[in-house]
């Protein structure tokens, strides 16, 4: 690697667009480093450029203007055979006219790797992903879980430093996923690799990551550590796509540098943290976590409290979910956890609500 | 195209299928039962029955319209190659007169009267001729040895005819012989039919209008004529041609053997029976006249049927091979056809090389073999890039030079070759346009029509969609995805292709070699119209036979023969690249 300082990103993206085209931009004005080391997630939803991104990094698409840079170099001209990244496709691609050992001296011999080698190389792979005894099977015999191994060993085998991966886990059941997603982050800590990873499981993305580029429309809308990106949404896109989230439509009436007055559309007026409004008269969306809402409060302990009506109330096992209607809105959901004589609504009932106003957030209408 | 996810068939856990199997597998010695106690096969084939029968009934049409209008013909058609009853049917005395010749010198009398005595009810039934054809193939000059020994056969035994009818005018009579041969009863019978139609004439004659007329007429046939056992017995020879005699004449001429003369060939029989004294004793009608003539023909003068055939009809017939040629083809099923298909014979000394001016099957199937395969690599070797192209475009552009891979097919494959004759001509275009480059000179043009290699232009041409389309369909489900990671684990373009793309798209070249090897072999009219002499194929040769030479037998042979190719190529191609490994997408 090239000792250029510790403040040199491994990858960067540097007003990279992309057009297939040559009408509308795919990827508008990318700018992302990437840290060695680092485990940093692409969310966002179907066709918003995320595979579009990884493919540029990869080398099978070319950016259409910008630079994106390895080490410091630029890579742009560079074929994708040459720029020794790894790579893990949704539908694993693995060979199947070779055997799972075959597949994985695959990159070994086109490297010119001496058999003895390859050979010590690929088991230790296998090893690594627990699939030792599964050598000399063909890709079709095996499962999708089982694939899926197969396909991380293969781009681990030639231990490239960065590791690009594309929704690896899409086509696999819940507890496969959650169980596969456990191993991609501790092998990658343990072997110190980069990891690119493309997902559009908002889950994955939280809890494999060190950070995280929330991706819509072409461009990267906010790039955080997960607590950061749930806690502290900087748009009302990031905010409604990650997690669940209440949102009040309304005008900035008060202007202060730790709080905001928020005219509501119905009418009644709330405290809450500015965030991307600048001016009194501001069209807003208020943002409000449905776990971060009290239900009756005790007099006195919320700053804020307005009228509801339960619409509905679903049990969920380890929390409830009410539906409320709110300030003429009748989609507000509030989250208690099911505690010992935690009061269970019912639909008509007329109560209060309240939450603290650093809690709820003024985004962009 | 194997999908890289778990299809049905892999898993190996507890699904029906598999439970099942795993049953059957450990030989379990009480079999899985349904609820209501009934083995578990048994009561799933009950529920499969019905679908199965459905299954049936819905390709049951297409069953018949195959079995009835493909599979019997074929079968029929390939039945010819072995098939060879004309020589037994058409000379049946002769094929037994001749089982105890050894082969050499000139038969003796006995199969020559039995020649005789074939020769004239063949004559008779004109099927002399196409026993000639058929023994032409075998040997050259048959044809014309069987014309003319049909022409003068009728004359022998005319010599006797004269003796028996001096001896007693009654030998001339029908009446005489029919009373001798015919069956107890049949006289009767017959003089019965003879009132029955007179009379059926005479209300004829009185009837008033011409619809009563035609409402009276008398349209039964005369009492079918048989021979009686006592003749039999006592003439075997002379009841056998007497009964073929009045068969022919009621059926072929329909006339009454009680108004015909007999044939000569019968008197010469009667004497041979005579002089063979089966005859003593025989006390039917007409014994008187029998016991005269009897007496009589020791003192007949008797000219050899032998040298009336040698001497006076073709002397040929004291050829030894045209006998042995005859024995060889006595029995009712031969090999000669597949012999001579590849190029072999069969004499009366056992199976032999055919003569080298006549071995051409052979270089006709190598030929076919080879531009067979020629036609199928050039097919692959300009296919597989207009494939790989096509399914690498986007949709539209494909579809668009889809349309135009499948031109050809538009246009008829009559014209196409025409087409090709006017470009490829010395005189065309393409020599043209060589000599214009500079390539060739104007003296010497390339040789590019009526040889070989006018067929395997023209034929690539012809059959490269029959490449294109099998290769299209299995590259377009070879998801790029695989190429990718082949680069991504760094291979070059090359290795990625050859190691990962190449061997996916296998499938798709061994269902393109199969349609074209098949179809090729099997091509006719390109070969015909663009091939002259050189470039021809055998199936050019087995429509020859079917159509010019009439030698169907041998167009049979020719044609099992290619099958059977065709299928033991099949078979190798399955053990060594695998039939499973074909797709067709
Ligand atoms: N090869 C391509 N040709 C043309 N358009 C493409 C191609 N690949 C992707 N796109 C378009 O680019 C956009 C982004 O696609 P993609 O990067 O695959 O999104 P994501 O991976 O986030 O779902 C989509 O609108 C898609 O239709
Ligand atoms: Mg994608």
């Amino acid at each position: 690697m090239l000792d250029t300082g510790s403040e040199q990103a491994f990858v960067a993206f540097e007003r990279v667009q992309k057009s297939y085209d040559g009408e509308t931009l795919v990827v508008k004005d990318l700018n992302l480093d990437i840290a060695k080391g680092e485990f940093l997630t692409m969310l966002g939803p179907s066709g918003s450029g995320k595979t579009t991104c990884l493919m540029m990094l990869a080398g099978f698409e070319t950016a259409t203007h910008g630079e994106i840079r390895l080490q410091g170099k630029e890579i742009n001209n560079i074929p994708p055979h040459k720029r020794g990244i790894g790579m893990v496709f949704q539908n694993y691609a693995l060979f199947p006219h070779m055997t799972v050992a075959e597949n994985l001296s695959f990159p070994l011999e086109v490297r010119k790797i001496g058999k003895s080698e390859r050979e010590t190389k690929i088991k230790r792979a296998l090893d690594m992903v627990q699939m030792g005894q599964f050598g000399g099977r063909r890709p079709a015999q095996l499962s999708g879980g089982q694939q899926q191994r197969i396909a991380l060993a293969r781009a681990l085998v030639f231990e490239p430093e960065l590791v690009l991966m594309d929704e690896p886990l899409g086509a696999l059941d819940k507890q496969l996923r959650e169980t596969l997603q456990f191993e991609i982050t501790r092998l990658a800590h343990d072997l110190g690799i980069t990891v690119v990873y493309v997902t559009h499981d908002q889950t994955e993305a939280l809890t494999m990551s060190d950070r995280v580029a929330v991706f819509d429309d072409g461009r990267i809308q906010q790039l955080a550590a997960p607590d950061a990106l749930y806690e502290e949404p900087q748009n009302s896109f990031v905010a409604q796509f990650i997690g669940e989230n209440n949102t009040l439509h309304g005008t900035v009436k008060q202007m202060g540098k730790e709080s905001c007055t928020v005219e509501l559309a119905s009418g009644e007026v709330i405290e809450a943290l500015p965030v991307n409004v600048s001016q009194v008269g501001d069209r807003t969306l208020v943002s409000i976590r449905p776990e971060r809402v009290e239900i009756d409060p005790a007099p006195g302990t919320m700053e804020h409290t307005l009228d509801a009506e339960v619409k509905e109330f679903i049990y969920m096992g380890d929390v409830f979910r009410t539906r409320l209607a709110v300030a003429g809105k009748d989609d507000f959901v509030v989250k208690t956890r099911n505690r010992a004589n935690q009061t269970r609504l019912r639909p008509g009932q007329k109560i209060r609500i309240g939450w603290m106003p650093q809690d709820c957030r003024a985004l962009d209408p | 195209m194997a999908d890289a996810t778990t299809g049905p068939d892999q898993f190996t856990g507890p699904t029906p299928d598999n439970a099942i199997r795993e049953a059957d597998r450990a030989g379990r010695t009480e079999p899985m039962v349904a609820a209501d106690g009934t083995p578990l096969k048994r009561s799933l084939n009950r529920a499969l029955r019905r679908q199965k029968l459905r299954a049936l009934a819905l390709i049951s049409p297409l069953l018949i319209f195959i079995l009835v209008t493909f599979v019997a013909p074929i079968a029929d058609m390939l039945f010819r190659s072995v098939e060879n009853q004309i020589v037994s049917e058409t000379l049946p005395r002769t094929v037994v007169a001749l089982e105890d010749w050894d082969g050499t010198g000139v038969p003796d009398e006995e199969v020559f009267r039995a020649l005789a005595a074939d020769l004239v009810v063949a004559e008779e039934l004109k099927n002399h001729t196409r026993l000639g054809s058929r023994l032409n193939y075998e040997m050259t000059g048959m044809s014309s040895l069987m014309r003319q020994t049909g022409r003068d056969v009728d004359e022998i035994g005319e010599v006797l005819t004269d003796q028996f009818v001096e001896l007693d005018p009654a030998w001339e009579e029908p009446a005489t012989w029919v009373s001798l041969m015919a069956r107890d009863g049949w006289v009767e019978d017959q003089a019965e039919w003879v009132a029955a139609a007179e009379e059926a004439e005479a209300a004829q004659d009185a009837a008033a209008t011409p619809e009563e007329r035609r409402a009276l007429a008398f349209d039964e046939p005369e009492p079918t004529f048989r021979v009686s056992d006592a003749a039999q017995e006592a003439f075997p020879r002379t009841a056998r041609i007497y009964g073929q005699f009045a068969d022919i004449t009621q059926t072929e001429d329909e006339d009454s053997p009680t108004e015909e003369e007999p044939w000569n060939i019968v008197y010469q029989a009667l004497y041979e029976d005579l002089s063979a004294g089966t005859a003593q004793g025989y006390d039917g009608p007409e014994a008187d006249l029998v016991a005269r003539s009897e007496a009589a023909v020791s003192d007949f003068d008797a000219p050899s049927v032998r040298s009336f055939f040698v001497d006076e009809i073709d002397e040929d017939w004291a050829d030894p091979e045209v006998w042995g040629t005859i024995q060889a083809f006595s029995s009712p099923y031969t090999a000669g056809y597949f012999l001579s298909a590849v190029d072999l014979k069969l004499t009366p000394d056992g199976i032999e090389a055919q003569d080298a001016d006549q071995s051409i099957y052979i270089l006709l199937f190598e030929r076919t073999m080879f531009m067979s395969l020629t036609i199928m690599f050039s097919c692959i070797l300009l296919g597989y890039p207009i494939a790989f192209l096509l399914s690498n475009l986007p949709m539209r552009t494909s579809n668009l030079l889809l349309i135009l891979v499948l031109l050809p097919f538009w246009t008829s494959l009559l014209v196409r070759t025409s087409a090709w004759k006017v470009l490829l001509q010395q005189q065309g275009v393409i020599n043209d346009i060589l000599v214009w480059i500079g390539l060739v000179s104007d003296t010497n043009r390339l040789a590019l029509i009526n040889n070989q290699t006018g067929t395997i232009i023209a034929m690539t041409h012809i059959l490269l969609p029959f490449m294109i389309l099998p290769l299209y369909s299995v590259m377009k489900t070879i998801p790029p995805s695989y190429v990718r990671a082949a680069k991504s684990l760094g291979a070059t373009n090359w290795t990625a292709f050859w190691r990962v793309y190449f061997p996916q798209s296998v499938p798709g070249i061994g269902a393109g070699c199969i349609l074209v090897f098949i179809l090729s072999i099997g091509y006719y009219i390109t070969p015909e119209l663009v091939g002259g002499t050189t470039g021809t194929f055998i199936s050019n040769r087995i429509a020859y036979h079917i159509s010019s030479s009439l030698n169907w037998g041998l167009a049979a042979a020719l044609g099992t023969i290619l099958l059977v190719l065709v299928l033991a190529l099949y078979y190798l191609y399955d053990r060594i690249v695998g039939i499973d490994n074909v797709s067709l997408g």
